[in-house]
């Protein structure tokens, strides 16, 4: 025999044994996947954007398996796709509640001042690497707008020196929130009117020194509110949304004026 | 002892000197590919430490119980990228049923690993440079080793690179290859350096 029938006869051999070790594999080691969790992540969109609060699509659709999640948290989806899941889970879908991105911080030219004059590369990420950046209150915004450079809609811009949201063209994905490096954007509901301007973890006196529109952690809103919505934790005022039903107390209370009542205005409707 | 004293040289000198992605020029791909970030870079480092062990102890004993009593040993590439291929899915498949948490760090640097040179390289060269079957198997960990040190170096050189304010011509690909140039330069410095220490032992 020669030996090209050997080594045809030795290749053939071992990609049968591979292939009968694959599928015996396959069989030994089979995943059951949840038929719930495949038609989730189809009605989910697919863009991986992150701003449910999870990895990914997948992550999201995984944790709408296992319970305890609420199905209306898909941004770009938005109220079609939470209806689409609560279909499938068999519950009832909450109003999909649109969010907008807010600055927390009101520390414009004037209000507040540099210590240190900043020469470097001009971002916020780079800036906030040398000691914090060269603000006065080393919580506070920046300037440099790596939000605004992040954001996809053109909705923020830089004014008087900190990042300002135009609410009417914000999409609430959350990029900026994920890529200011003082974390001072979050997202918060849309329909939201009294909120906190500010990030300032600083007690009264070093905190009023910073800024003139700083919290100061006096607790004036805390004893003022009537709903017991506020609470100053960790020298700032941290209202409970979920208590909070916008009287605007605390508003006329605030002594430096960080408490604030807003209107973000809507997304203009589009016909897609 | 003496055994001991090789296995260490071939474990530093695999590591160090040998360096798969950094002397050898094997593996850039995902070298290039998967060291954007630190925890990626780290992951894929060890998937393929693991797949390099596993392609190893599969591919010896064919090497020498099947090619070499045939004197079939033209059909090593072939055969080792079939065997290297089919075990990487068998790893699959056994780590999202055993270990779904280690599936979800790994599992999507596997498919990439498949045919990656790297393993393959180490594999055959184990076999050309004559080693035992300990020796093979040192040889591999030292590699994976190696390529996983090279993977975590250059994801932080990368994040640095982010950082800087690079001329517009440099931008991109170009600053990563000359970023990547420089750190196999300063490996190169390792040349040597095992047979000084241990006195000429190397094998």
């Amino acid at each position: 025999m020669s030996s090209v029938w050997i080594a045809v006869a030795v290749v053939l051999g071992i990609a049968l044994v591979a292939g009968v070790l694959l599928l015996v594999f396959s069989h030994l080691f089979a995943v059951a996947e949840n038929p719930q969790k495949k038609a989730i992540r189809e009605c989910l969109p697919g863009i991986n954007c992150g701003a449910c609060g999870y990895k990914g699509c997948d992550d999201y659709a995984d944790a709408l398996t296992q319970g305890g999640v609420k199905p209306n948290l898909c941004v770009p989806g938005a109220q079609s796709v939470a209806d689409r899941i609560g279909g499938i889970l068999g519950v009832e879908a909450e109003p999909f509640k649109d969010v907008v991105a807010f600055v927390a911080c009101n520390g414009h030219c004037e209000a507040t001042f540099r210590t240190a004059e900043y020469d470097g590369i001009p971002t916020c990420r780079a800036a906030s690497m040398v000691y914090g950046g060269a603000n006065a209150c080393r919580f506070g915004c920046l300037g440099f707008g790596d939000c605004a450079a992040a954001c996809p809609s053109d909705a923020i811009c830089m004014t008087d020196g900190i990042a300002r949201v135009d609410t009417s063209r914000c999409l609430g994905c959350g990029l900026c929130a994920q890529t200011c490096p003082k974390r001072i954007i979050t997202m918060v509901a849309q329909e939201t009117k009294t909120v906190v301007m500010c990030s300032n973890k600083q007690k009264g006196g070093p905190a009023a020194k910073a800024c003139k529109n700083a919290c100061i952690a006096c607790r004036k809103c805390e004893k003022a509110c009537p709903h017991g919505a506020i609470t100053v934790k960790d020298n700032l005022a941290t209202i409970d949304y979920d208590k909070c039903t916008d009287c605007g107390t605390c508003v006329a209370e605030c002594p430096t004026g960080c408490l604030k009542s807003v209107f973000f205005p809507n997304l203009p409707e589009t016909d897609n | 002892m003496d055994m001991f004293k090789t296995l260490i040289v071939i474990l530093l000198s695999s590591v160090l000197v040998d360096n798969y992605v950094l002397s050898r020029f094997l593996g850039i791909c995902p070298f290039l590919g998967v060291s954007k970030k630190l925890d990626q870079a780290t992951g894929m480092g060890i998937a393929v430490t693991a797949v390099m062990l596993i392609a190893t102890a599969a591919t010896w004993p064919i090497q020498y119980f099947v090619l070499n009593t045939l004197h079939l040993e033209f059909l090593q590439n072939i055969l080792f990228i079939l065997i290297i291929a089919a075990l990487v899915q068998m790893l699959e498949l056994l780590l999202r049923k055993v270990s779904p948490a280690l599936h979800k760090g790994l599992g999507v640097y596997l498919p990439l690993i498949t045919t990656n040179c790297a393993v393959l390289g180490v594999t055959i060269n184990n076999i050309t440079d004559g080693y035992s079957f300990i020796e093979s198997m040192v040889s591999s960990l030292g590699c994976g080793l190696g390529f996983l040190l090279a993977m975590v170096l250059f994801s932080g050189l990368r994040s640095r690179i982010d950082e800087s304010n690079i001329p517009a011509p440099f931008r991109g690909l170009a600053v990563t290859l000359i970023a990547a140039s420089f750190i196999s330069l300063a490996f190169m410095g390792f040349g040597g350096i095992v047979d000084n220490i241990f006195g000429g032992a190397a094998v």
